[in-house]
């Protein structure tokens, strides 16, 4: 992702630059660079899921040893909110890919306007959180040792709190995902605002809209996993 | 230059697209929340997972550009989830084969979850 928009001073092409400023010296086309640094991307995105998926299948293997405290255990969690920020994760996806389209088409304005609303999007998902979390809190369901819930159907058991273990560390995560995704979102909405980005050159747009759009998608199976299934 | 020389990408037909994409995920949802409100037994949890990947395939397909693009975008993120399955199957296979999921040689904790059938420890 090259961030140059500056004449160069000192170029080694002597005078007018040869080609876009954006391409960068080892690559032998802009295409080459863009293809590039779109698998680079995918790799990093693999590697994304392997993490979550390595706790999804720590979660799988704790719900098949301690089914009934899992079945109990979840119906603590607020289906409502789950599914409002399901909803409002898929329509921050659908900005995203149409700041990547706007970008594509040259189309300023409506770029700046659709990073604003997914990062709307994205401020909105963790608001709701911190009342579901809070409201975590307030009952005694938390992780791991912290867990202090009166009124369990099955006493002196650990599932309860691995259950919990489970939640805050996935959806923790995840949540931090969200963070870094509203961090790097600014970024682009900043350089978006500049004019940095064109038909000619869109990339960190375009990369920055894959990492969100797997942000989505990791979501995609928190929810039916922790609030749906019983 | 981002210019997409293979296929001169038709960008007028894409925000039809991702729009037909964004109700279709919505109305994924809905479902995959109803579904969940009736009593399916263990195919509850087919169903939701089935319908997550239909929407994750939505995502990755038409959001993610996958479809349209070169495909080695889509070896790289086929590879990651075959990868996970391949995990996950390992995983399931050594649990699958245990009388209990706790380590042998695990000091048992307070009475009544811990199995009757303490297995021999582990070599």
């Amino acid at each position: 992702m090259s961030s140059s928009t500056v004449v160069h001073s000192h170029d080694p092409h002597g005078g007018g630059h040869g080609h876009d400023p954006h391409h960068q010296h080892h690559f032998a086309t802009m295409e080459q660079q863009f293809d590039t640094s779109k698998i680079g991307m995918w790799l990093f995105l693999a590697t994304e899921v392997l993490l979550f998926g390595g706790l999804f299948v720590g979660f799988g293997l704790m719900q098949a040893r301690y089914p009934r405290e899992f079945v109990e255990a979840h119906h603590h969690l607020q289906r409502g909110f789950g599914a409002f920020n399901t909803v409002v994760l898929l329509f921050s996806s659908w900005t995203m890919v149409m700041g990547v389209l706007s970008a594509q088409t040259n189309q300023k304005k409506k770029l700046v306007v659709y990073l604003v609303l997914t990062i709307l999007c994205a401020c909105m998902f963790l608001g709701v959180k911190y009342f579901e979390y809070s409201h975590k809190y307030h009952d005694g369901l938390l992780p791991g040792h912290y867990y202090h819930h009166e009124g369990d159907e099955i006493p002196n058991s650990h599932g309860y709190a691995t259950f919990f273990s489970f939640y805050f560390m996935m959806t923790g995560l995840h949540g931090i995902h969200i963070l870094a995704g509203i961090a790097i979102l600014t970024w682009i909405l900043i350089r978006a605002m500049k004019g940095e980005f064109s038909s000619a050159y869109y990339t960190p747009v375009d990369l920055v809209g894959l990492y969100w759009h797997l942000v989505d998608l990791i979501w995609i199976y928190l929810f039916p996993l922790f609030y749906l299934i019983s | 230059m981002n210019t997409h020389t293979e296929h001169a990408h038709d960008h007028r037909g894409a925000a039809k697209t991702y729009a037909r994409t964004l109700i279709l995920l919505l109305v994924l949802t809905i479902i995959t929340v109803a579904a969940a409100g009736v009593d399916f037994g263990s195919g509850n949890v087919v169903i939701a997972l089935t319908i997550a990947t239909v929407k994750a395939s939505l995502v990755a397909l038409i959001f993610m550009h996958l479809r349209h693009e070169k495909p080695m975008n889509s070896v790289i993120a086929v590879a990651g989830f075959l990868f996970l399955g391949l995990f996950l199957m390992f995983c399931l296979i050594d649990a699958e084969s245990r009388v209990n999921l706790q380590p042998a040689n695990l000091k048992p904790s307070a009475p009544p979850v811990a199995a009757p059938a303490h297995p021999s420890p582990a070599p």
